[in-house]
């Protein structure tokens, strides 16, 4: 077996464990600072930290330290450093503005930096798995706090007043006293000098008197550029003297080039030079597939002399495979028994016994993220140096990677992160990073590799294919007694070692093994699957087949039984409790269960709140019907309504889709209705026309008329979104990814509610024309 | 020699005239608000105004525009305050924002042709260009108020 249970650890996880183990003092050396600190967050109090999460985990932890987040010029503006990825949460805004907010600073005279790639001055910098606000909400306030405090210092001691009789308001520390006022800029140089308080001595704002936070006010500090076309994504950047480049890969993962010739291509106006890429054996986690690269004074010249090339490949191990015949093994596969992961009671013979038994194969395909902007990256590589810019997700993964590609120190890389046009977790592979390094070594100048939407189409990280195989088993009253799920797919820990066929506790843990029922007997199984392919993180990874699976089974049950599909669903998850299922070291997100737990409470409330909001039960016209259906992931619970109408011949709109979230403590409202609206429209693309496949080896299909997704003339009328207040103390959790999963089974479930037509495999194309 | 007015400076260019208008705006003349996203003219990323015309720019070539006046999203409106400019941050439409430089030019374009569309001619209009983001709905909501200031 090879199972990872944190996926980072796949780029060098050892490494991190000893930075953890470094002592505060040497890390301090290390950086040059004297008198800040550095902290993993397990070293921080309980009590400090109010909750607990998985950020110290992460590799390189968290860092909690103003002089590395924020500075206060003499004018007064003050700089507060972003070390997220924008790709279009707003994490950009909000993480910035929650220390803003603590430090009672002034946000029109803020500005927002962004970090270069570097997790040991900055902590961990990866912004996947939905973890930003939640790993930071907490630290970027204390970050705050830190900095406000040390401004009332200041303050304090140039009035010779005590610091208790001093305040931070708005830009300015005020005695009330004697009604004296300093702004922050008139501070700055006083402040910089006190010493920077303990966590466990800060006094954080009340929230009642937040100004930005949960209010949802502040837009996007880039949100000026973006309409004006001056924000910077990838592609964007230029340097003197910059050569253009595209890139032929092998057309089969595990493909390598034979061949090629570049007469042609060196003909096309605009190129200069064709040359070999350098490729890695499959699989070989993000690095190049190797290839032809064309070198052009624009990237048009690039493309063109692409086209002219001739290229001879060899296939390699997967050039035989075939989505169809992959799909009747998988099938297979989920009707024989497999590693067994979960096991509650005797599901085997509750299932013999059972008076009833609803069997569901469901099927998703492989999907390309297509984020607007295709992979491209700049790097200029100058003898043992090399700076890239680039759209990443992960940039101290990209600098780890881009060093050990080129064999140089760590130390001298830099990787500037500039706005992403989309990630959905593409961008969290830095392989174009590293084509563009490689490339910019060799050509001795800098170097832009800009992926074609066919590139990425065929040459991506995909996600996974999947047949989920969900038996129910009823007794004479209806009551569900027995409940048998077999996920078959291969795992995306086969792009990291060779021979993988088990999925990994990560992928497990999105739906499958945590699966919240109130059952008696229970087994979750894991027959194997071979990749064939290069497959990653994909929005809400796992979750979308398995949310998809266990939801329509829901659907099928109350169909079987002649229930209300809510009511069914809230006799399934059953009473409010923690769901403590029998796994071994469950994956949790990476958070500790004790302020993460399985609470079905907040699972019920979400599906009573969408439903009495939503209008559960309204009556709808002829040929619309509804779906409802709920999904835990990313440590959120939300719940979907969605109305579909669907005409004679079978064309389906979506007038109205409710969606109710409960993601903890927030941050911002305004940016988690963009990211649910968002969702939908990505869960309805999937169910419309996700899907990639293979023959021969070779994806199928090439640009967006092949590979559809959803546009505004199909998009749902109105999407409403209802954000759960967090109690006191309910701590942050993800908002980014999990708004896709249940969107897919409420549509399939309001469909079935339409037509009576039952879905099982996705996308629908043509299933419900005839 | 092709000659070309881009925002409403004189551009020439005498390299290959069936170079796509989208490379030669972005890797030749320096303006990189107009994105690529397909070359297909299949998601509206590189949408400019040709005259009075919406056109992808990744299906032009310099050479079809020759003698032409060609308005890109830097020259919509000196301060970026065209209406659909206000209108997009008044509603905060953009997640990433990649494909609004391509939706705010089209709604610009639709709105110099029908200053008053309904939904329905929104929704159509704005067809051809993708948001993968998902941002349809203030989109639609956002052209509606840069056309009615409601
Ligand atoms: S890049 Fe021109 S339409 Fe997509
Ligand atoms: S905002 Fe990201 S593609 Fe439209």
């Amino acid at each position: 077996m090879n199972f990872i249970d944190n996926p980072r650890k796949l780029r060098g996880f050892e490494k991190h464990v000893r930075v953890e183990k470094v002592s505060r003092r040497s890390i301090l050396k290390g950086l040059g600072i004297t008198g800040g600190f550095v902290l993993a967050a397990p070293v921080m109090s309980r009590q400090a930290l109010a909750y607990e999460t998985g950020a110290g985990k992460m590799p390189h932890g968290v860092v909690v330290d103003p002089r590395v987040f924020v500075s206060v010029a003499p004018d007064g503006i003050v700089t507060i450093v972003g070390h997220r990825s924008e790709m279009g949460t707003g994490v950009r805004t909000s993480l910035p503005l929650i220390v803003a907010e603590e430090m009672e600073a002034d946000w029109s005279r803020v500005k927002v930096q962004q970090a270069h790639g570097d997790e040991v001055k900055f902590g961990n910098q990866d912004t996947d798995g939905s973890r930003s606000t939640r790993h930071y909400l907490m630290p970027m306030r204390q970050i705050g706090a830190s900095a406000r405090t040390m401004l009332e210092q200041a303050a304090a001691k140039r009035w010779g007043v005590p610091a208790t009789e001093v305040k931070a308001v708005n830009h300015e520390v005020v005695h009330s006293a004697s009604g004296r006022k300093l702004g922050f800029g008139e501070l700055a140089a006083d402040a910089a000098k006190e010493s920077v308080p303990s966590i466990e001595g800060l006094k954080l704002k009340d929230p009642k008197d937040f100004r930005y936070l949960t209010k949802g006010q502040v837009g996007m500090v880039d949100l000026h550029d973006i309409t004006t076309g001056k924000a910077r994504y990838g592609a964007d950047v230029r340097l003197p003297g910059m050569k253009y480049a595209v890139i032929a890969r092998p057309p089969v993962t595990g493909g390598t080039l034979v061949s090629f010739d570049p007469d042609a291509a060196l003909k096309v106006p605009g190129v200069e030079k064709v040359m070999k890429v350098q490729g890695w054996p499959w699989p070989s986690k993000f690095q190049p597939l190797g290839g032809v690269a064309v070198i052009a004074r624009n990237t048009g010249a690039a493309i063109k002399g692409r086209d002219a090339l001739k290229l001879v490949w060899d296939d390699g191990p997967n050039g035989k495979y075939d989505s169809v015949a992959y799909r009747k093994e998988l099938e297979e596969a989920s009707r024989k028994p497999g590693l067994v992961l979960r096991k509650e009671g005797d599901a085997d013979a509750a299932l013999k016994g059972a008076d009833k038994v609803i069997v569901g194969e469901y099927y998703v395909p492989h999907l390309a993220h297509v984020a607007m902007e295709p992979p491209v990256a700049v790097a200029d590589v100058k003898g043992d140096k090399a700076e890239i810019w680039a759209p990443v997700q992960s940039p101290g993964g990209t600098r780890e990677d881009v060093a050990k590609t080129l064999g140089i120190p760590e130390g001298n890389v830099t990787v500037n992160v500039t706005l992403l046009g989309g990630g959905f977790g593409r961008k969290s592979k830095c392989d174009f990073a590293l084509e563009a390094a490689l490339l910019s070594k060799e050509l001795g100048a800098p170097v832009k590799v800009q992926w074609t939407r066919e590139d990425d189409i065929h040459n991506g990280f995909l996600h996974t294919v999947s047949v989920e195989r969900i038996e129910a088993g009823l007794d004479k009253s209806g009551k569900v007694i027995a409940w048998r799920h077999r996920s078959v797919a291969p795992s995306i820990a086969s792009t990291f070692a060779a021979g993988t066929v088990h999925q990994a506790p990560f992928e497990i843990g999105m739906g499958l093994v945590d699966m919240p029922f109130e059952i008696a007997n229970i087994s979750c199984e894991n027959p194997e699957a071979a990749a064939h392919t290069r497959i990653g993180w994909f929005r809400s990874v796992s979750n979308i087949p398995r949310a998809f699976a266990v939801q329509s089974m829901v659907g099928e049950i109350a169909q079987a039984t002649g229930r209300d599909q809510k009511d069914m669903l809230l006799e399934l998850i059953g009473s409010p409790r923690i769901v403590k299922p029998n796994v071994k070291d469950l994956w949790n997100y990476g958070e500790p269960q004790d302020s993460y737990p399985i609470d079905t409470a907040r699972l019920r409330k979400v599906v009573e709140l969408v439903a009495e909001k939503g209008g559960w039960g309204r009556q709808v016209p002829k040929g619309h019907g509804l779906g409802i259906a709920v999904h835990r992931s990313f440590v959120s619970y939300i719940a979907t309504i969605v109305e579909v109408a669907v005409d004679d011949k079978g064309k389906l709109t979506v007038p109205r889709v409710d969606t109710a979230i409960d993601c903890g403590t927030y941050v911002n409202p305004e940016r988690i209705a963009s990211q649910i609206e968002g969702a939908a429209i990505m869960g309805l693309s999937l169910v419309k026309y996700g899907e990639i496949s293979f023959k021969e080896g070779k994806v199928q299909q090439k640009n967006f008329d092949d590979f559809q997704v959803v546009r505004i003339d199909e998009s749902p009328v109105v999407t409403n979104v209802y954000i759960v207040p967090p109690g006191p103390d309910t701590p942050p959790s993800g908002v980014g990814e999990p708004g896709v999963p249940p969107f897919a089974p409420a549509l399939i479930n309001a469909i079935f509610a339409a037509t009576g037509k039952r879905i099982r495999s996705l996308p629908i194309g043509k299933q419900l024309e005839a | 020699m092709i000659k070309v007015k881009i925002n409403g400076q004189e551009q020439s260019w005498d390299g290959d005239p069936d170079l796509p208008l989208l490379w030669f705006l972005r890797d030749e003349a320096g303006l990189t608000g107009t994105k690529y996203g397909c070359g297909q003219a299949l998601c509206g990323a590189c949408t400019v105004i040709v005259d009075k015309e919406a056109v992808r720019a990744c299906v032009t070539s310099v050479n079809d525009v020759a003698g032409r006046e060609v308005t890109t999203i830097e020259g919509l409106h000196p301060n970026g305050d065209h209406p659909v400019q206000k209108a997009w941050r008044q509603l905060n439409v953009p997640q990433c924002g990649f494909c609004q430089a391509g939706q705010i030019v089209q709604a610009a374009a639709l709105l110099m042709d029908n200053p008053k569309p309904s939904h329905d001619q929104i929704r159509e209009a704005m067809s051809g260009n993708i948001c993968r983001c998902g941002c349809y709905q203030r989109i639609e909501n956002a052209v509606h108020l840069a056309s009615t200031g409601v």
